[in-house]
């Protein structure tokens, strides 16, 4: 499983592109509020249904969209029988078809807007923060991280399995996750120490 | 120019076999240099401060004795200025590139000195263009090859035109056709040029050689004789 295509930008001209960086964020926020003001597995589900046409008119290529999601539909499943179990099919397809909404229309937000697109947004909404200190362009470089980060870990998670593969230790979940959490870390190091050459973190 | 004054570096940790005690190593021994030279070679076995010496250039690492000077700054008190003018290239290009794309990652790097964002998108064209990078903007990073994307970090920190660069082992990782890419492109450039490298054909092209081993600068000067120098001392070992 490789989430290295999720939220990554797919170039392209639909009228999800050329709509503005800032009103697709903030159609998201309402989107998040909407879910959390209205809750009830019929308006979870009216929204999903409403973000998947969006998607579809981003023309998001849904091979590589589906592949990358696959953790995430996971997660969700076992969310959804542990909500089933507990607090019936209503609450699990709530919250399921609210996180999934929420992934995707985020995907679809980074996948029509460039990177450095974002950067600037970020940049111009965090500037009233700069009063207590907090850094915009720090904050804006620190979500651009997270956007590259994504796929480098799936390629660490991806090089210790075939590591513990090639030592016969395929069955032991210890074999890949504690080499993966020590190369992450050491990688945070280095990326801190590259931000700070590049004169990023000053 | 790069003047290290005196400049050492210790560190000091817990010491495990005795809870309270702290243990000090020397990485650097007290190193006097003033390099003026358009090409450097720093060369020495791993482990050796080669690293370090490289890092203290231009403050990414501080020296806990003496001082370091670059382009007349004093890198302790003036990191920042430093680092706009002095570009850094690491072995491991993966850490250093920091956004999802090549064009984005470029981009990152002149938002400071580009601000307008289509001015700074046509900059982004011409720099990747510049490193035969041209069909690559909207690439993800994690699709590009090794040598691409260390061309890609390269480009990164030269589109910023620093005065210097620092080069840490930048073809270690790389396979022979694109360690004899990124070769070129460092002869070519303008700046000064300090390079750390296990490749001694790379040094014996520079204009000074500095042989570190175990935290000390053993030899200083003429490529060939720093090799040789080099070479005898590690088939000693």
């Amino acid at each position: 499983m490789s989430t290295a295509g999720l939220g990554l930008f797919q170039p392209g001209s639909t009228p999800l592109h050329r709509l503005g960086p800032g009103t697709k964020l903030a159609a998201l926020a309402v989107l998040g509020l909407v879910l959390l003001a209205r809750p009830g597995w019929e308006i979870a589900l009216g929204v999903l249904a409403a973000v998947l046409a969006v998607a579809a008119l981003a023309r998001l290529r849904w091979r590589t969209s589906v592949r990358a999601l696959v953790p995430v539909l996971v997660m969700l499943a076992a969310l959804a029988a542990f909500q089933v179990w507990q607090r019936g099919w209503e609450v699990a397809v709530q919250v399921s078809a609210s996180l999934l909404a929420l992934v995707l229309a985020g995907t679809v937000l980074t996948a029509t807007t460039p990177a450095d697109r974002l950067v600037d947004l970020l940049v111009r909404g965090a500037r009233p923060l700069a009063r207590i200190g907090l850094r915009p362009e720090v904050l804006a470089l620190a979500v651009a991280l997270m956007l590259r980060t994504i796929p480098a870990l799936g390629e660490v998670v991806a090089q210790s399995r075939d590591a513990a593969r090639a030592r016969g230790l395929e069955r032991s979940p210890r074999a890949v996750l504690v080499p993966s959490a020590v190369r992450t870390v050491a990688r945070a190091h280095t990326v801190g120490e590259a931000l700070a050459a590049r004169g990023l973190a000053d | 120019m790069i003047e290290l004054e005196d400049a050492g570096v210790v560190v000091t940790a817990a010491d495990p076999g005795a809870p309270g005690r702290t243990l000090t190593r020397t990485i650097l021994e007290p190193t006097t240099l003033r390099l003026t030279e358009r090409r450097i070679a720093v060369i020495g076995a791993n482990g050796s401060g080669k690293s370090t010496l490289a890092r203290l250039v231009n403050g990414l690492r501080t020296p806990t004795s003496g001082r370091v000077r670059t382009l007349g700054m004093d890198v302790a008190r003036e990191g920042p200025a430093v680092r706009s003018r002095v570009g850094f290239v690491f072995t491991d290009p993966d850490a250093q590139l920091v956004m999802p794309t090549a064009g984005e990652d470029v981009a990152l790097s002149l938002r400071r000195t580009v601000p307008d964002a289509s001015e700074r998108a046509a900059r982004v064209r011409e720099v990747l263009a510049r490193f035969g990078l041209a069909d690559h903007v909207e690439a993800p990073v994690h699709s590009l090859s090794g040598g691409q994307k260390q061309l890609l970090a390269l480009a990164g920190v030269l589109a910023t035109e620093p005065e210097i660069l620092v080069a840490d082992e930048p073809t270690t990782l790389l396979d022979l056709h694109w360690r004899r890419v990124v070769d070129e492109l460092l002869a070519d450039l303008d700046a000064q040029v300090l390079l750390v490298t296990h490749d001694l054909a790379a040094a014996e092209r520079a204009d000074r050689v500095l042989v570190v081993d175990r935290g000390a600068v053993v030899f200083d000067g003429a490529p060939r004789a720093a090799v040789a120098r080099y070479v005898e001392a590690m088939a000693r070992l």
